[in-house]
């Protein structure tokens, strides 16, 4: 009798969640699809777009369902009316995209009052993930890749170096974790400046740095147009390694830039997450499927960081069965760990910021092209600046 | 120390010397034609896709790749001003304003459909890569090309206009639309002409500034700042002044972030307030 009733209840499951198949789950993008920062943003959704087209869109019986939401450039104000939007109107279940700090810090109290799973894919800044407990980053932080590489710097042998960081919170976050890195394995700072965050020339810059001739000058910009400008006025003015060591953050050796800055890259050596060409079966199907869906477009942070967003997304749907709530989203999220095409990663249960691998690579020629070669790893780096203060 | 003071001001000279092939062109437009053309920066970005199609697709030098972007941002700027700008001719400032502004949206929203968000690299020849060492100062060959770019298209113009018939025509048709038409001149070919001409050297600009400063679709945005900037402390229609205008700010913007690099970024600002304050019609300015 009471097997009878339990298969007659199983049976009554199995044909509600054959009702249920057709429900979806919303997710709503909001990155900059238009403005300064439209790059990001497309590349970042080229990831996601990736993911879905990899591994299906239905996940746990599910539908997923991608809603997308255009900031236009770096506008808090809008993001928080779009994840308000997304929220209300559409009833999205999972908040993800967030290309910048500004836009994912606008969100973030829509995350906690709605009780939704927000899914950082890129935005870099320490602190973001501390602003809801609602908060996943699947990306990077700026402390994250910058402080091991300051010690790296000084245990490579240099013992003096210059910083030029673009003026503006994530550019004084890296000048900040690199010298500190930098300076408690033994270093000595000589000379920092702050260059303007859009700078079309860098000569007058570079010219400082040649005036104090360090042994190394260390140099985050962000992507785009200026990387190539700087790399090239530093051979300019005979600023090139291994004279003059060259570090930055990876947006420095961008495919981009690289082609553009031709053989004044060589050597130049970069600290980052996601490594182009690392020779990796996850990495090489990844690339490969990436550029046949994208005009022969090279993934890059941004793509990876939507990709990976997808997989923890999609991961966590599965743990909980389908439920979408944002308590049993992040609980499935907190300690996950898997092999993304950057390497292994993880999320850290007490910070729900991601665990990784820091790769530091150098611009070499291979085969006469330039690639940003790994030549040292640093296995599971941590944010150092979370819990540092508590 | 003199050593570091020659490079930044010949840094600031090459740097000058891009803002103002950039910036001539609209010199010439809102100067001679009181048509405020938002849109120049537009065509520099046209001028600069150009350049790049002509060398990836063509597979052309890039020496011959910048008559292509002078000619296709002439012969484009062409078809706009006979469909859309000649009808704002006699609109007030506003209208102009409004509508070219939103012709760099358009603008913008093309380049990002047709090649992309990314930025576009570009690959020199061998012989403007580089530096030539004289006495240890180390000049860049590229920013040597671009002062003799600029200072040949500067005597082009002024003899041009000063010298040439159609120079006279121009002058003409500008102090006295009216008379010009009752002697006979054709003015609307005239305006055509000089508008081709100023968005053609703006197409020219952009191709040589993507060496310095990259290309993306912002571009039409990113430099309609430092381009209104050379137009008002040059004053309207000189094109002496647009060059003074391009010398000054280039130098005291790389001087500024050399000697003073807190403030450097905003010098050039503080400098435009400052003329404009003694001088509300530019430096070489008439009106």
């Amino acid at each position: 009798m009471v097997k009878k009733i339990v298969v007659a209840l199983a049976m009554g499951f199995g044909l509600a969640g054959g009702a249920n198949a057709q429900e979806t789950v919303k997710i709503g993008v909001i990155v900059p699809y238009s403005g300064p920062f439209a790059d990001a943003g497309n590349q970042l959704d080229a990831g996601i777009e990736l993911y879905i087209q990899q591994h299906g869109d239905e996940v746990a019986g599910k539908k997923i369902e991608i809603i997308r939401k255009d900031t236009g450039g770096p506008s808090p104000d809008v993001a928080k009316r779009l994840a308000q939007e997304l929220v209300v109107r559409d009833g999205v279940d999972i908040l993800a995209g967030f290309a910048l700090t500004p836009e994912a810090l606008g969100a973030a109290d829509v995350a906690t009052q709605a009780e939704k799973l927000m899914v950082v894919m890129n935005a870099a800044t320490s602190v973001v993930t501390e602003m809801s407990p609602y908060i996943v980053r699947t990306s990077v932080t700026i402390p994250q890749v910058n402080y091991p590489f300051g010690k790296w710097a000084y245990e490579s042998g240099v013992t003096q170096a210059y910083t030029l960081v673009a003026d503006y919170g994530p550019g004084h976050d890296a000048e900040q974790s690199f010298a500190r890195g930098f300076t408690e394995a033994g270093g000595e700072i000589i000379g920092a400046d702050n260059t303007p965050v859009a700078n079309p020339d860098f000569s007058a810059y570079v010219q400082r740095v040649r005036g104090a001739d360090p042994e190394a000058v260390y140099i985050f910009i962000p992507g785009g147009a200026q990387p190539a400008a700087i790399g090239k006025a530093l051979a300019e003015r005979g600023l090139t390694p291994p004279d003059t060591k060259i570090f930055g953050q990876g947006e420095l050796t961008h495919p981009e830039a690289l082609e553009s800055m031709g053989e004044n890259a060589l050597g130049i050596i970069t600290t980052f997450h996601y490594t182009l060409e690392r020779d990796d079966p996850l990495n090489n199907e990844f690339v490969e499927a990436y550029r046949e869906a994208n005009d022969g477009r090279s993934p890059d942070l941004f793509s990876i960081g939507g990709y990976d967003g997808m997989h923890l997304i999609y991961e966590a749907l599965k743990e909980t069965e389908g439920d979408t709530s944002g308590d049993a989203l992040v609980e499935a999220a907190k300690g996950m760990s898997w092999d993304s095409p950057r390497g292994p990663m993880s999320i850290d249960p007490e910070t729900r910021d991601v665990v990784q691998t820091v790769y530091i690579r150098e611009v070499q020629e291979v085969d006469g092209v330039l690639q940003n070669v790994i030549i040292d790893e640093i296995p599971n780096v941590k944010d150092p600046l979370h819990g540092a203060d508590e | 120390m003199v050593g570091n003071l020659v490079i930044v001001i010949f840094d600031g000279l090459a740097f000058g010397m891009l803002l103002f092939v950039l910036s001539v062109g609209l010199s010439v437009t809102l100067g001679l034609m009181n048509f405020v053309n938002l849109a120049h920066g537009a065509f520099a970005m046209l001028g600069g896709y150009l350049a790049i199609v002509a060398m990836r697709q063509l597979g052309l030098p890039f020496l011959a790749a910048l008559p292509v972007a002078f000619l296709g941002a002439a012969l484009i700027s062409v078809l706009f001003e006979r469909a859309l700008f000649r009808r704002l001719y006699r609109a007030d400032a506003l209208n102009q304003v409004l509508f070219t502004i939103g012709l760099v949206f358009v603008a913008a929203a093309s380049a990002a459909y047709l090649f992309g968000t990314g930025q576009q690299p570009i690959q020199l020849p061998g012989y403007l890569q580089g530096v030539v060492e004289i006495g240890g100062m180390r000049f860049g060959v590229y920013r040597m090309f671009l002062i003799v770019v600029a200072l040949a298209i500067t005597v082009l113009l002024v003899l041009g206009l000063d010298y040439t018939r159609f120079g006279a025509q121009v002058r003409a048709s500008v102090d006295n639309q009216r008379a010009a038409q009752g002697l006979g001149l054709n003015v609307d070919t005239i305006f055509a002409v000089t508008f081709a001409v100023g968005s053609g050297l703006a197409g020219l600009g952009g191709a040589l500034a993507i060496e310095m400063v990259g290309l993306d679709p912002s571009f039409g945005f990113h430099y309609l700042v430092y381009v209104l900037i050379v137009v008002s402390v040059g004053g309207l229609g000189s094109i002496a002044g647009s060059f003074v205008a391009a010398v000054v700010l280039g130098v005291c913007d790389v001087a500024g972030k050399y000697f003073v690099p807190e403030i450097g970024s905003f010098l050039i600002y503080l400098l435009l307030v400052g003329i404009l304050f003694v001088r509300p019609q530019g430096l070489f300015g008439k009106r």
